[in-house]
């Protein structure tokens, strides 16, 4: 199966971290999506840029709607992701627990709709 | 005439012979299916098929040899068709292929017709920490023991259609995410463990908080949690936690019938006739319990057993020191931090060194807002207040604990308890 693991932190945070702290974070990460590829569960993964570069669009009355801003303003914002491929919910939970962020953010786990037909299956 | 007479007797054999398998082979069938199909209802439809099928085939052909067999081969071919069905609709493939594996499975341990024991597994998924906490107890009731929604919402005074809908969302839960139904590994045990343990001793304690022969359901749910408890005992022999919780269970339900007088009026443990309790059932938890201790691993579910234990045998010696209940309320204590441990840790504390030391523990304790609607809490403090002469807090505390006492039995017990209280301080003053 294929989930999601989503990754939630506080976007200050990493302003406020020293360049030093940045570069440990940095191999942190580096070392985490080696380790999934090796595993052969690595399918996808992106860093996103902060949510002050968002934009939301919705139809309103045919017309597009286009707004500034995160859909959502929370404490911890979407910062990037991991799709991976897991036998089992189990199997996603040790990945999202070794990610990186599960230490100082949230990870959202969340199966990937399977499509008939699909691999995602 | 004869021959009707004959045919209704075939009939009689076969149902009775198709409910004597539900009640024994439910959950072991429906564990091994929904393990291979990854989906409980699915599962649960195709068991229940079977069975309908089992009721019409087995009158006319006579009761198979094997009986778990034959449903087994007939729940798998209608779990087949129902996937196929759904197939237009929702991604079977995998269902497909697993269905397909087991059945190659199936043909070649045909032989033995026999089939390992998943319910473990199935324990494990529905108390996975990926399922609501609240749910997780009427999922494995109505997955192991086949019990219908309509019941377990009952006994879990819920409206029948608000537990369909959570049991479905949390079947629909394991079935999307992939929730296994496999032994957790080492390094994720104790927790998924306790997940269980807690599940079941829910269970338990959702039953025994309504004693009242009134409530049928609620009552059966007792004897359903010591079931689950058994069979957790029988698959996890090596977990000294196990054996504690079914210890636990068994220590309680040994005193049933001396927690009723015959005017159905509640009787407190230090007033029990200890000659109504069970004591096969005693001796039985006694077993279970010192073998638990042989393995040296300590915990929540032992102790709480090993404090029934110390209460019964007390009540039976006439044993007047405390020092061993006080002793294990502390261990439990260290262990649990909960309030109520601590509640009756203090009434221990109470015998062996008096009601001023109590009083101490119950001063810290009134901060907590958990206790503030906790029956039990008000009426130890004002049986506290009562041993101290302070009548104003007793008969208040007496007003709060009648307030919050569901049972009639036990209000009761309270008012007259109040009774005696202002009649005393009455006399005094």
């Amino acid at each position: 199966m294929q989930y999601l693991l989503m990754l939630f932190v506080e976007e200050s945070a990493w302003h406020r971290m020293s360049d030093d702290e940045k570069a440990h974070q940095g191999a942190a990460y580096t070392a985490y999506t080696e380790a999934l590829k090796k595993a052969g569960a690595w399918v996808g993964s992106n860093r996103l840029q902060d949510t002050a570069t968002a934009t939301t669009v919705r139809l309103a009355n045919g017309k597009s709607q286009v707004l500034d801003g995160p859909y959502v303003e929370t404490k911890e914002q979407l910062a990037g992701y991991y799709l991976i491929d897991a036998a089992d919910l189990d199997a996603a939970l040790g990945w999202a627990a070794r990610c990186p962020t599960a230490s100082h953010g949230v990870v959202e786990v969340r199966p990937v709709w399977a499509m008939p037909g699909s691999s995602a299956a | 005439m004869g021959d009707a007479r004959e045919q209704r007797s075939v009939t009689d054999a076969a149902r009775a012979a198709a409910n004597d398998v539900a009640r024994r082979s439910y959950g072991k069938l429906l564990a091994y299916l929904a393990a291979d199909m990854r989906d409980v209802s699915a599962a649960e439809d195709a068991l229940s098929e079977a069975f309908a099928a089992a009721l019409a085939d087995w009158p006319l052909h006579g009761c198979p040899d094997n009986p778990e067999s034959w449903l087994m081969t007939v729940a798998r071919r209608k779990g087949i068709d129902g996937a196929r069905r759904k197939r237009s609709g929702e991604a079977a493939s995998v269902q497909l292929q697993a269905i397909a594996d087991m059945h190659a499975e199936c043909v070649d341990t045909h032989e033995d017709e026999s089939f390992p024991d998943r319910r473990l597994g199935l324990l494990f998924a529905c108390a996975h920490p990926a399922i609501d906490v609240n749910i997780r107890a009427p999922l494995m009731l109505q997955t192991v023991l086949g019990l219908e929604a309509k019941t377990i919402a009952s006994a879990f005074l819920v409206s029948p259609d608000a537990m369909g809908r959570r049991l479905s969302r949390a079947k629909q839960k394991i079935r999307e995410a992939g929730i296994p139904f496999a032994i957790p590994e080492r390094d994720a045990w104790n927790e998924r463990l306790e997940a269980v343990l807690a599940a079941i001793y829910a269970t338990y304690a959702e039953g025994w908080s309504e004693p009242d022969d009134a409530d049928l359901a609620r009552r059966d749910l007792v004897e359903e949690a010591v079931f689950l408890a058994r069979l957790l005992a029988e698959l996890l022999p090596q977990e000294p936690e196990t054996l504690g919780l079914l210890a636990g269970m068994l220590y309680t339900e040994a005193r049933r019938r001396a927690r009723r007088s015959a005017e159905g009026e509640y009787v407190p443990l230090a007033e029990q006739d200890t000659r109504l309790w069970d004591a096969g059932m005693i001796d039985e938890a006694e077993t279970l319990l010192q073998r638990a201790s042989t393995f040296g691993r300590i915990g929540r579910y032992q102790l709480e057993a090993a404090l029934q234990s110390a209460h019964i045998e007390r009540q039976r010696s006439g044993r007047g020191d405390w020092t061993p209940e006080v002793q294990l309320y502390d261990a439990l204590y260290a262990l649990t931090y909960s309030p109520v441990v601590a509640l009756n840790r203090a009434l221990a504390v109470a015998e062996l060194e008096g009601p001023e030391a109590a009083m101490a523990i119950l001063r810290v304790l009134s901060d907590d807002k958990r206790l503030a609607e906790y029956q039990p809490y008000w009426a130890a403090r004002a049986a506290l207040f009562a041993r101290i002469g302070n009548e104003r807090e007793s008969l208040h505390a007496y007003d709060m604990a009648i307030g919050l006492a569901h049972d009639p039995a036990v209000r009761r017990f309270l008012q007259r308890r109040q009774a005696e209280c202002a009649k005393r301080f009455g006399r005094l003053g």
